[in-house]
């Protein structure tokens, strides 16, 4: 059958396959319809089937679910009757990345609209067959229904006719409070499919013939392969080949590393033969790379002064007399993202085409780096996207995907590059190393004059054109910095030739332990308290500019966040000693969170135990509940977990962490139970994946000081530092 | 079935029996994911050598419940537990081989034998919930 194709603005409508309606967006430019680019599709088959294409990839932020139920609300359909897909990478859709919480946050007003736009079709289309007029017509549950009449006709019958129909591109969204679907508590889409073992993660994909791969990667970033002997590694049961894979990419640190690739018939056996190789290793000019360096580096620019502006307002070293001058200095480590399924990508070239199954947060972008990387024009490369164990960021860069075509160019077949947990912790992308050091003269009234704050650090910024290096580093520098007389944020660029890259909230993940550490430190040194402190900053209803892209900064949302977690907390109410409360709230992304953490602390074994936590978000209007509720539970404990153990550390120019007994997790034992609040919104949808993440860390730490008067000012907050900081405070009191 | 007598029985189910519900996550015996029941015992399969298993039983997901009717892949479902999903397959295992010993289990008992099993999504409040929810169910049964 031929698509009868009738483009009209901005949605392209054709009869799918089998003869029914299949509509999708159409993002090009020329429509100038939506901001966003994405292009979802949705077909409803004649026999009743609707299927929806989503675009943005699934990472656990519950877009497929919300997804379907922003669809759902404006098609009329029950939300679990339709059947989803994820969407390849399309030309068309180069927003459709998970990435920035702006997964809902770009889906709410196309998905809807698509939902609308189809609705809108199948009603025409059973009102002509009627002969009535379309607005006597009703719809339920997948059902057309003429009110005067009785007849029904269900959305397959129709569905053909409906492709032949003008589409038209102003069909009116349901107004707010006629919501039926958004706002409720929706279970995930998924969840039978992963409690049977059903789901097809990006590991378990299977085509015939397929090979696994392992691959030895140079253990200094930056280092080649002096010698090979790779004859053991080819005597080893089940290996049919060993080839080599060439640095791709920046020749000081490449995307791709040197390394060589043991290709067998399943995954032991590569490992296997990978543990035979007789491998040695020029490690390049970065032998000498270790964080015990970068600590010299980071504190000697914070003791020099020597940073670079990157935001002022008015004379932030404007000293008068009676201010109280308050000042510290915050470390934030390396942190990788150790997603529960480590890298992997299935590669099959053949002839000239190159077919993809990644599990990729970036499906667009990441099949344009293949095509550039294998020199052909995009329209050879199919890329696939898999369900995935978990994203925080990792799979924004496409180096493992394109290391997996590096080797599928020299095999014949299908093959999978499967990374292992040690060499997802070596040869990953961290959230920047840093230094902190925050500076402020308070009134004698207890106000804010001057605001300081200079960062010594690995910005992922660095060596960007055009971008200064605290760009990245400083987002969401509204909060607290704007709320002082006068304030300048400033940075030093430490040199590193390690992959820095996004993580969960990228820059906030850092800044906000600093800065929300900072203001307790402020609270505590002129005896104000950290809430009320907080909310006198914030008082009076104002909007101050936010990050581009990013909606304005909202007092009365802020304050409202802060108000409602110390409200459900109790804040007021005195604890037992060695039991205190900690708070702190960022805003991120758009989205508003705080969260107040109770902890008893054991000071004889310097244990900081973090019993509960209640927590408040405003994302503005909210699709599912629940999946917000998922993300902020999520969010608190992901933070909770690198304050007290996420470390990355180099020496020699080498990753120290292997595996999960060094590069430790928060387990079962040490969770809290956890309270959360959702505020009513009008707003614009906003994320909520990663607001919740930044102001974990800190609440814990300030609840920590709260307990005991020990403050952690380095993180992860390990047991010596612990006992260290319970010492000093023990001292100065 | 040829397999080499060291090759873990992660790889034998995942690569040559095709059940890749028993998901790899750091091949070490620290995370869990790997989490499969021998003769009812919860293992590491990544770390049990196939030699070792002899005329033992392996219980994998797909054998917890076909159709997702135990009563944790139900409560998993009505907590709606998981996120990404990746870890869970061993969560459940964990879970359905404390219940299967100890069918009233304090919170303390939960968090201990749990506390092999990962998740970096951080669902670990749903999860504990979910098997008290579960030890409830069976004992109104009982």
């Amino acid at each position: 059958m031929t698509p009868h194709l009738d483009r009209r603005g901005f949605v392209v409508l054709s009869s799918s396959l089998l003869g029914g309606l299949m509509l999708r967006l159409d993002e090009s430019p020329e429509s100038g319809v939506w901001q966003t680019s994405l292009s979802p599709i949705l077909r409803i088959e004649p026999d009743g089937t609707v299927i929806l294409a989503v675009p943005i990839p699934e990472i656990g932020q519950g877009i497929r679910t919300a997804s379907a139920m922003l669809v759902a609300e404006e098609l009329d359909v029950r939300w679990d009757a339709i059947r989803l897909e994820q969407a390849d990478a399309i030309e068309t859709d180069q927003r459709a990345i998970a990435a920035g919480s702006h997964s809902v946050r770009d889906s709410w007003e196309p998905l809807r609209r698509l939902g609308a736009t189809a609705r809108d079709q199948l009603v025409r289309a059973a009102a002509a067959r009627w002969g009535v007029e379309p607005s006597s017509c009703e719809t339920n549950e997948g059902i057309v229904r003429h009110a005067g009449s009785g007849r029904r006709l269900a959305y397959g019958a129709v569905a053909a006719e409906a492709a032949r129909l003008t589409v038209r591109t102003d069909v009116p969204l349901r107004p707010r409070g006629a919501h039926r679907v958004v706002g409720r508590p929706t279970r995930g889409l998924d969840v039978d499919d992963i409690v049977t073992g059903r789901r097809v993660f990006g590991i378990d994909v299977r085509r015939p013939g397929m090979r696994v791969a392992v691959v030895a990667r140079a253990p200094v970033v930056g280092g080649r392969v002096a010698t090979l002997d790779d004859r053991n590694a080819r005597a080893t049961p089940g290996v049919v080949d060993v080839v080599r894979v060439a640095p791709y990419g920046d020749g000081a640190a490449p995307t791709v590393p040197a390394g060589v690739a043991v290709i067998a018939t399943n995954t032991w056996a590569a490992m296997e033969g990978r543990r035979a190789l007789r491998l040695t290793w020029d490690h390049g000019a970065h032998r000498a790379e270790s964080t015990a360096n970068y600590e010299r580096l980071a504190v000697g620019h914070l003791d020099a002064r020597d940073d670079t502006m990157y935001r002022e307002h008015g004379d932030a070293a404007l000293r008068t007399p009676g201010d109280r001058l308050i000042r510290a200095r915050y470390h934030l480590p390396f942190l990788p993202h150790a997603t529960m399924e480590p890298p992997d990508c299935t590669v099959e070239i053949r002839g000239e085409h190159c077919e993809i199954w990644a599990p990729t947060q970036i499906p667009m972008p990441t099949r344009n780096a293949v095509a550039r990387f294998l020199g052909w024009p995009a329209e050879r490369v199919t890329l696939h996207v898999t369900a995935m164990g978990g994203g925080f960021g990792r799979r924004l860069d496409a180096d493992y995907v394109l290391e997996a075509v590096a080797v599928a160019r020299q095999v014949s077949g299908p093959v999978m590059v499967l990374w292992t947990r040690e060499d997802d912790l070596q040869h990953g992308f961290f959230r920047p190393y840093a230094w902190h050091e925050i500076e402020a003269t308070v009134r004698p009234d207890g106000s804010l004059q001057t605001w300081q704050h200079r960062q010594a650090g690995t910005s992922r910024y660095a060596g960007r054109a055009g971008r200064h290096p605290g760009s990245s580093e400083f987002l969401s520098g509204t909060w607290p910095a704007a709320f002082a007389g006068a304030h300048r944020l400033g940075y030093a660029l430490v040199e590193s030739p390690f992959d820095r890259g996004p993580l969960r909230a990228p820059g906030n993940n850092g800044y906000v332990f600093a800065v929300e550490s900072f203001l307790d430190e402020i609270a505590a040194a002129t005896q104000q308290d950290p809430l009320a402190f907080r909310l006198r900053l914030l008082a009076g209803d104002r909007r101050l500019p936010a990050e581009e892209g990013d909606p304005e900064f909202e007092t009365a949302r802020m304050r409202a966040v802060l108000e409602t977690a110390a409200r459900s907390a109790e804040w007021s109410r005195p604890r037992p000693p060695g039991t205190g409360l900690g708070l702190a709230a960022a805003y991120v992304f758009g989205s508003y969170v705080a969260h107040v953490v109770e902890v008893r602390v054991d000071t004889r074994d310097a244990i900081a135990h973090c019993e509960r936590v209640w927590s408040a978000i405003d994302c503005g209007q909210v699709i599912n509940p629940l999946g917000v509720r998922a993300q902020m539970e999520g969010g608190f404990l992901d933070g909770l977990s690198v304050a007290k153990y996420g470390e990355i550390t180099v020496v020699d120019g080498e990753i120290q962490e292997r595996n999960f007994q060094q590069y430790r997790l928060l387990r079962m034992p040490e969770v809290p139970d956890i309270h959360v609040e959702i505020i009513a919104s009008d707003a614009p949808p906003m994320g909520a994946g990663e607001p919740p993440y930044p102001p974990a860390l800190p609440a814990f730490t300030n609840a920590i000081a709260r307990a005991t008067g020990a403050r952690l000012r380095v993180l992860p907050a390990r047991s010596e530092r612990l006992r260290a900081a319970l010492e000093t405070s023990r001292r100065d009191a | 079935m040829d397999a080499p007598a060291t090759m873990p029985v992660l790889w034998v189910l995942r690569d040559l029996l095709g059940l890749t519900g028993t998901k790899f996550g750091c091949g070490a015996g620290h995370c869990g994911a790997c989490t499969v029941h021998f003769n009812g015992t919860p293992v590491r399969s990544c770390l049990l050598p196939v030699s070792s298993v002899g005329t033992g039983e392996i219980r994998t997901i797909e054998g917890l419940g076909v159709a997702g009717e135990h009563d944790l892949q139900r409560l998993w479902k009505e907590l709606d537990v998981p996120q990404c999903g990746y870890c869970q397959a061993g969560q459940l295992m964990s879970a359905a081989a404390l219940l299967a010993r100890d069918p009233r289990p304090t919170d303390e008992a939960i968090d201990a034998a749990m506390a092999g099993n990962l998740c970096r999504c951080g669902t670990y409040p749903r999860i504990r919930e979910a098997i008290r929810q579960a030890a409830a169910a069976a004992e109104t049964r009982r």
